[in-house]
């Protein structure tokens, strides 16, 4: 697995990579404040966000050493389910790369707070996949 | 104006959480619907070097504006939950063009809430992302 780094957005959400679990980065977005929405979970756009940069480390995990991740996979849609309300606590999160092919990569992901087999949100997202030369 | 549900006087009385982290601001509402806008921000983006806002920030401007929707239409702030949302990504945001979200609730029934939106940055006919949503009504506390 090569090295991941996360976007920018990533810090601003506090989310950091915790370590490896299954082959692919596993990450934790800490509670804070600013995660919550105004019922006092935490907000769905937060865990939404959580979803998409475990969904992009995934794929960047499977990238050879050198290339560019973030040039390469656009995000086209992202379909999130949620399952149980985010309480104010931890949030974990971890993608698994269904298929990158020729043109499009697609990645299943969930969330979960203290057990991984209770997820409380679950997403699949489908990027772009565009040569490091085509950068449009 | 929807009866009964004041976004202005909601947001107020919340100094902290993700929509202030965000600095999401309410532009509107009506009786099904409810806009909200980010503006621009270089913590916020997807890639330092070219300076697009990330898909993230916009999640949670198309869920906050489709939940308000929601509660515009129900006529108050009561519990709800999102059940499931979509985003299509149409093009990337303009890096420094401010983003506005705008959903509706179309439908609602005794226990679910449907929405659509869509979020541009500064032309409402060339949108940046469409979004599909369903909430879960929640029994009231009270």
């Amino acid at each position: 697995m090569s090295d991941v780094a996360l976007l920018p957005y990533a810090d601003f959400l506090g989310i950091r990579i915790e370590g490896v679990r299954d082959g692919a980065p596993l990450l934790v977005m800490p509670f804070s404040e600013g995660l919550l929405n105004l019922q006092g979970g935490i907000h769905g756009g937060a865990i939404s966000g959580l979803l998409e940069i475990a969904a992009t480390a995934a794929i960047d995990a499977t990238l050879e050493e050198g290339e560019d991740p973030r040039s390469v996979f656009k995000p086209i849609t992202v379909t999130v389910d949620f399952m149980r309300p985010g309480l104010p606590k931890h949030v974990y999160a971890c993608g698994r790369v269904v298929r990158v092919g020729g043109r499009i990569a697609n990645v299943a992901v969930t969330a979960w707070q203290d057990d991984p087999d209770r997820a409380i949100a679950a997403a699949h997202m489908n990027l772009a996949i565009t040569p490091p030369a085509d950068k449009s | 104006m929807a009866s009964g549900f004041n976004p202005a006087s909601l947001l107020a009385s919340h100094k902290t959480g993700h929509i202030v982290a965000l600095g999401l601001r309410f532009v509107a509402n009506g009786d099904d619907w409810c806009e909200f806008a980010i503006d621009y921000d270089r913590r916020l983006v997807s890639d330092a070097a070219s300076g697009i806002l990330a898909s993230g920030p916009i999640v949670s401007l198309m869920d906050t504006a489709a939940g308000f929707a929601v509660w515009a239409k129900r006529g108050g702030f009561k519990p709800q939950a999102t059940l499931d949302l979509r985003l299509d990504y149409l093009r990337p945001s303009r890096p420094g063009h401010a983003v506005t979200g705008r959903a509706e609730c179309y439908r609602l029934t005794r226990r679910i809430a449907f929405v659509r939106g869509l979020a541009h940055d500064g032309d409402p006919a060339d949108p940046v992302a469409h979004l599909t949503a369903t909430y879960m009504l929640l029994k009231d506390e009270a």
